[in-house]
């Protein structure tokens, strides 16, 4: 455990011409912790992803990111060169939809493969094992490896999607509703595998749920999110076992029994 | 004895939002402090408050006021406004907790579930396993069911494991929340038997135990939690 | 000279020239970079070779000497049509000599006689963008070429490999140019690319559909991407040409009947008939009483007239 944080948020905002998007955000990150951010849609949740992902810049507020050589960078005054080389070799983002994260007319091995031969791999032989193996720790069988993701099933698609942001090994991890769109037993599955994947490596990961379940399973520390604003943080099992605020002991409330 | 977690004037209560925002005292004016070496038992009916303060001591429940000052790597530290970081880090190293209920976690197998907090502690996975089974032994685990999920197993079950999960590491401090509740009287004795055993550690143990005899053969001091009743700070 | 008048110099208005000119300077400054330009309507259809014609006519001059291949022939439909256009808008000299030639404009392929200092290779370019067919997005491949942002090129090769056992590309493979823009080198045989890597001749490229110019310069580093257990490597041909008997060139199949019969010959008609006019002979080549040394009839050099 370092002394330091990974990612400092201090006084995040989106405004979408005078709608809000985020207001007013802030928190820090650990290295191997991982935040839910829960609310309903339309919460703000996914634009504050976006904005710390970079994926969309901030109206105002600042992200600094801890470099692997210790020192804090600014997320949105990097050129686009280095965003971009972060966002491929640091960072992973998990999209709800396999879809949006993988090509989905390249095989199995190269969708793996391609981050690694991005950071100048140029290895065939030594690719293909690493793909190999990554695809086995995400449950994969090794001879899927050169069909095309449109041939596999939504957790299948979901599983590689995972195993080709992580291949390079990052420190942070965005997950926009990775379990969304699955059945509930492949949701387990995946659940249980990211759960592993992420005590296993260390990872730090932001993951934007709108369920409470997930985030209990996967998350130390959550935030609610409503309109745009973070209504309460804490511990996730304080959150979730003793909800303060009026939103948030609506959503616990809201929950059904199995 | 050293004082590893003193607990000054905690009130906790409860706004219920959805119901017009009342506002429900659960316990008020709380101080006591528990000792190394000794378990000390949460006395008083269903309802005192007894489980709400034991999960505030666990960081598990918000504080409305007051302070719970724990020893946590050679500091002091007020876990009652703690960040959650801290929390996180007390519940690792200072802390151990075995809850009334066990919270299954989907494919994960009872010799996973047991080993775990020890591999959070930085323990190699194989040892803490090993460790996992030996004390599942004890506590009377067929052996056929140690590689499962324990989902799907009875809640005496279930309790072992919990148990053996909350028993496994060296927290200087042990919460225990009813551990003996669903268990035969052999596994009672064998938890009786965990518990001298960690007070002979030096560990210092806060529980609630609503089986009388068992309560007589781990207590050494009994705090009556009603005298922590919210009117009763009025008077 | 009656029927040229009608048009300007080599059928391109000076402007545009100066346009296209300024086009394949940026591209010689920033070699393998496509710089767009405004491609103009020629008098033939897209896919002749539009971009290659633009860039032929803004650079040739009066006392040029021009070749046109096609495939490496001078004598198919779209080399002849184009040397004769030349010839009508500009009233060149035209040769199928490949070493006398100062202008080569080629569809797919570069001559097998080594080019020297002061020649121009002029490339017809269907599909300028090597990253294409893996991202359909042009906002998105000009900022990875902005960014240098290479490994999508690799994972086309990977597919290859994994598909095939070994990079199945063997044409519009992918180069490096000098060290910085990933450049397809149109449909050119992977044969030709070690051609290209410090070539003395200038190479410039044309993509008339596509409006993008983009340029070699003379003793440019040009590298085939190809991975270390996979390195690139050229076709190579289990037999001569069945004319010339010429090894180690780039070789067509042609279809002698219709009973299986088939010969390989070179694709570069020039080469091969020089060869026969030096005395090489092939175990197909017809019986002819050429005198070793003189060109035969079908290689000439029409003057401007």
């Amino acid at each position: 455990m370092t002394d330091e944080p990974l990612l400092r948020v201090a006084a995040l905002s989106k405004f979408y011409g005078s709608r809000v998007g985020c207001d007013n955000v802030s928190f820090d990150l650990w290295p191997g912790e991982v935040l839910a951010v829960v609310g309903e849609s339309g919460s703000g949740k996914t634009t504050l992803l976006n904005c710390l992902s970079t994926r969309l810049l901030p109206s105002s507020g600042t992200a600094s990111y801890r470099m692997r050589d210790g020192q804090f960078r600014e997320l949105y005054r990097m050129s686009e060169a280095e965003r971009r080389f972060l966002m491929r070799t640091d960072w992973g983002f998990v999209h709800q939809n396999p879809a949006d994260g993988l090509r989905m007319t390249v095989s199995a091995g190269a969708n793996v493969g391609e981050r690694l031969m991005a950071v100048g791999d140029r290895h065939y032989g030594k690719i293909r094992a690493t793909a190999v193996d990554w695809l086995s720790r995400v449950e994969i069988d090794e001879d899927r490896i050169d069909d095309e993701p449109r041939a596999f099933s939504g957790g299948m698609r979901q599983r590689l999607q995972i195993a080709r942001n992580l291949v390079t090994g990052p420190r942070l991890v965005f997950m926009d509703e990775p379990t969304g769109g699955l059945d509930v037993s492949v949701q387990a599955r995946l659940l249980d595998l990211l759960r592993g994947l992420v005590t296993d490596l260390g990872l730090a990961a932001i993951v934007v749920t709108h369920d409470l379940a997930v985030a209990r399973l996967l998350s130390q520390r959550m935030m609610v999110m409503k309109d745009g604003r973070v209504v309460e943080s804490g511990l996730t099992d304080r959150v979730l076992d003793d909800p303060r605020a009026p939103y948030t002991q609506l959503l616990v409330s809201s929950i059904l029994q199995v | 004895m050293p004082t590893p977690l003193v607990v000054s004037d905690v009130a906790k209560s409860f706004t219920m939002h959805l119901r017009d925002g009342i506002n429900l005292p659960v316990v008020a004016g709380v101080s006591f402090s528990i000792k190394a070496g000794e378990c000390t038992v949460l006395g008083g009916p269903s309802g005192a408050g007894k489980s709400s303060i034991l999960k505030m001591l666990y960081g598990n429940y918000a504080v409305d006021e007051g302070q719970i000052i724990v020893m946590h790597e050679d500091g002091l530290v007020d876990l009652a406004h703690a960040s959650p970081r801290t929390v996180l880090a007390i519940r690792r190293q200072t802390i151990g907790y075995v809850s009334q209920f066990l919270r299954t976690v989907p494919r994960v197998s009872a010799l996973d579930v047991v080993a775990e907090p020890l591999v959070e502690r930085g323990e190699e996975r194989e040892a803490a396993r090993d460790k996992a089974r030996a004390l599942l032994a004890k506590l009377n685990l067929p052996e056929k069911l140690w590689a499962l999920p324990p989902a799907t197993f009875s809640g005496g079950e279930q309790q072992r494991v919990n148990i053996a999960r909350g028993f496994i590491t060296a927290h200087p401090i042990l919460l225990l929340d009813e551990p003996t509740a669903s268990l035969d009287a052999t596994n009672r004795d064998v938890v009786i038997e965990l518990i001298a055993a960690k007070k002979a550690a030096g560990v210092a143990l806060l529980g609630i135990f609503h089986d009388h005899e068992v309560r007589e053969a781990v207590a050494d001091r009994i705090i009556d939690v009603t005298a922590f009743a919210p009117g009763k700070l009025a008077a | 000279m009656t029927d040229i008048a009608t048009y300007n110099f080599a059928y391109l208005d000076e402007q545009t020239k100066r346009m296209i000119r300024r086009a394949i300077l940026k591209g010689i400054a920033i070699p393998g970079y496509q710089v767009p330009f405004a491609s103009r309507e020629m008098p033939m259809p897209y896919g002749w070779g539009t971009g290659g014609v633009q860039v032929t006519a803004s650079i040739i001059g009066p006392d040029d000497v021009l070749k046109v291949i096609d495939q490496g022939a001078d004598d198919t439909t779209n080399a002849v049509s184009i040397r004769a256009f030349f010839r009508k808008v500009a009233n060149v000299a035209v040769t199928t000599d490949t070493a006398t030639a100062t202008i080569i404009q080629t569809r797919h392929r570069i001559p097998e006689h080594p080019l020297t200092a002061g020649q121009v290779l002029v490339f017809q370019v269907p599909i300028p963008e090597p990253l294409r067919f893996l991202e359909p997005r042009e906002t998105e491949t000009r900022k990875m070429h902005a960014l240098e942002e290479y490994g999508l090129m690799h994972v086309k090769l990977y597919e290859d490999i994994a598909k095939h056992g070994r990079i199945a590309t063997t044409y519009a493979y992918p180069v490096k140019v000098e060290g910085r823009y990933v450049m397809d080198p149109s449909p050119t045989p992977k044969f030709d690319n070690p051609k290209m890597h410090r070539s003395p001749a200038l190479q410039l490229f044309g993509a008339g559909r596509e409006k993008r110019i983009y340029a070699v310069p003379p003793f440019t580093d040009v590298v085939s991407l190809d991975f270390e257990d996979h390195p690139f490597e050229v076709q190579t041909f289990d037999q001569p040409c069945a004319l010339c008997a010429a090894e180690n060139v780039y070789l067509d199949e042609v279809i002698l009947d219709d009973h299986g019969g088939h010969m390989f010959v070179c694709s570069d008609t020039d080469h091969c008939e020089k060869r026969r006019a030096d005395g090489h002979r092939g175990h197909l080549a017809p019986e002819t009483h050429t005198v070793p040394g003189t060109h035969p009839a079908s290689e000439k050099m029409e003057p401007a007239q």
